[in-house]
């Protein structure tokens, strides 16, 4: 049974993204395809056991989706519904894929990426394009969705549901976007890969810090759309920053599954091939002369994965990049993070400053990594007793399982032998 | 799919133009109304009379209640209006964006609820 489980959960990783993806481009009908990929799922779980694994597990989900499609529609059978049957039960390839009957598209081949970028149409709020992208495209639940973005659980539901009614009441098109608009289309789909990456790498539902699965399909999205655009040196510069983080992914737990803090980890892990690929990318990226966020920050990423033990991080230079990247993009998350850089370049106490200049401002109140940093920053300015009420505050807010874990290490380190 | 294509903007700065100002605005629309028409999008369209001239109705608790210009007090007002077939929203907004008045002012899409 567990190795049917875990089946499953591979399948769901790897294909809930192209079902949802193929059933929308057949039926047109999102909630339609969302139900009927669950259902293939939930069918995959009952039958698997007894018949056995299938050789092609996405063939297998998408069929019996699109099954599932058919006799609902059947069901429904009247005007509209008989002509998307007939879209449904058309074999694959055929009427509406690639060269057939999609009018005005890029001519990308790829299921997922007609999925993102219609997510992505600004004529939806920003929250409504990660929401989507998230649910549809990599299939996190509500709940995970909504954590992530620090919302109860009904107004993303709610989101969601609006999203989608837009999308059919005003008839947004589901392709990927032509020429002439796919530049302008295309930050906010980045924006959506980056967050779906991180999504990955500190997946925000307990137990499995890593689901290596949603960074790979980011990683690809994001290949893909750096291939798609070669002018763009910011699709490039979001791929060299997925490829240095993700080549330092294994060492971030440890075997029991807990978070190991940078300057804490074997180094020797690192995927060297991995760097040395991100590298390149992110110099490709910068020879165009043309910064952006991304850009900056796979510098930054790129300044830790070259430094051959922590001693030897260029602080100063991390500093000064996370300055460069608040100019871009300001935001009191990336004004954190230089405090960490500037209290690793001039002392915890300069860090400090900089940390209670956010406080004051009322920003990040409810983000644990407010009071987890200062927390650290008075440990190690050796202030015990306010170290320990810091990393208290951050564990009330913490929600990640081997973030808690951290921070609980952490808390017994600061506290009076007992 | 038909939308209605809302010109929104400040009837009193267009009211304020000088007259070969608006001669040549208003040549302006002339063009987009023969590329549309030309194209097959456009379905109907007018241009609207100042609030000035407006006059709104409400009925509450059975009375009509007839009040003079509009309901709110905004900076722009719908000045025109387009109804528009088009096949998804792109097109609808590559429409709108070529209204002269979206220079100026703002288009508002909306889906018309097809009944």
């Amino acid at each position: 049974m567990d190795d049917v489980e875990a089946a499953v959960a591979g399948a769901f990783r790897d294909e809930w993204g192209r079902v949802v993806a193929t059933l929308i481009r057949t039926t047109g009908d999102w909630d339609l395809a969302e139900e009927c990929a669950q259902d293939a799922f939930a069918r995959a779980l009952a039958h698997w056991p007894r018949a056995g694994i299938p050789d092609n597990p996405g063939a297998w989900l998408t069929t019996t989706a699109r099954h599932r499609a058919v006799d609902r529609l059947r069901r429904e059978a009247v005007g509209a519904a008989k002509a998307r049957e007939a879209a449904v039960t058309a074999p694959p390839g055929g009427l509406t894929d690639g060269g057939g009957g999609d009018g005005g598209d890029s001519g990308i081949g790829d299921e997922r990426l007609r999925l993102i970028f219609t997510c992505c149409h600004p004529a939806l709020s920003l929250e409504a394009r990660v929401a989507l992208t998230l649910r549809t495209l990599a299939g996190l639940t509500t709940a995970e969705i909504a954590r992530a973005f620090l919302v109860p659980e009904a107004t993303m539901a709610q989101r969601l549901v609006r999203a989608k009614r837009k999308i059919r009441n005003a008839a947004i098109p589901y392709r990927v976007p032509p020429a002439h608009l796919l530049p302008d289309r295309t930050s906010a789909v980045l924006a959506v890969l980056y967050l779906l990456f991180n999504e990955g790498y500190a997946a925000s539902s307990g137990a499995d810090l890593v689901r290596s699965g949603l960074c790979a399909e980011a990683l690809r999205l994001a290949s893909t759309m750096a291939e798609l655009m070669p002018d763009e040196p910011e699709a490039l510069g979001l791929l060299a920053l997925m490829m240095l983080h993700d080549a330092r992914r294994t060492s971030r737990v440890d075997a029991a599954g807990d978070l190991v803090p940078l300057d804490e980890q074997d180094r020797s892990r690192w995927d060297a091939t991995g760097i040395e690929r991100g590298v390149a990318v992110l110099e490709s990226a910068l020879r165009r002369g043309e910064h952006g966020p991304y850009q900056v920050q796979a510098a930054i990423a790129a300044c830790h994965a070259t430094a051959p033990d922590p001693a030897a991080t260029d602080w100063g230079q991390i500093a000064r990049l996370y300055r460069e990247l608040g100019r871009l993009a300001p935001s009191p998350v990336v004004e954190l993070n230089r405090a960490v850089a500037v209290a690793m370049a001039d002392g915890p106490a300069a860090g400090l400053a900089l940390v209670e200049r956010i406080e004051s401002s009322g920003a990040l109140g409810h983000y644990h990594l407010l009071p987890a940093t200062r927390a650290d920053l008075l440990r190690r300015l050796d202030r015990r007793d306010e170290a320990a009420a810091a990393y208290r505050r951050a564990l009330a807010m913490a929600v990640g399982e081997t973030e808690r874990r951290y921070l609980e290490r952490r808390l017994a380190e600061v506290l009076p032998a007992p | 799919m038909r939308y209605v294509l809302m010109i929104c903007d400040d009837e009193a700065a267009l009211l304020a133009r000088r007259p070969e100002e608006n001669a040549e605005f208003l040549g302006e629309y002339g063009a987009f109304g023969e590329e549309m028409t030309a194209r097959g999008v456009l379905r109907d369209g007018n241009r609207l009379r100042p609030t000035s001239d407006a006059t709104t109705v409400r009925v509450r608790d059975g009375e009509v209640l007839t009040a003079d210009g509009p309901f709110a007090e905004t900076k722009e007002q719908i000045g025109g209006y387009y109804v528009v077939d088009c096949k998804d929203l792109d097109e609808a907004i590559e429409v709108a964006s070529k209204i002269p008045s979206a220079r100026i002012g703002t288009i508002e899409v909306r889906p018309i609820w097809e009944m």
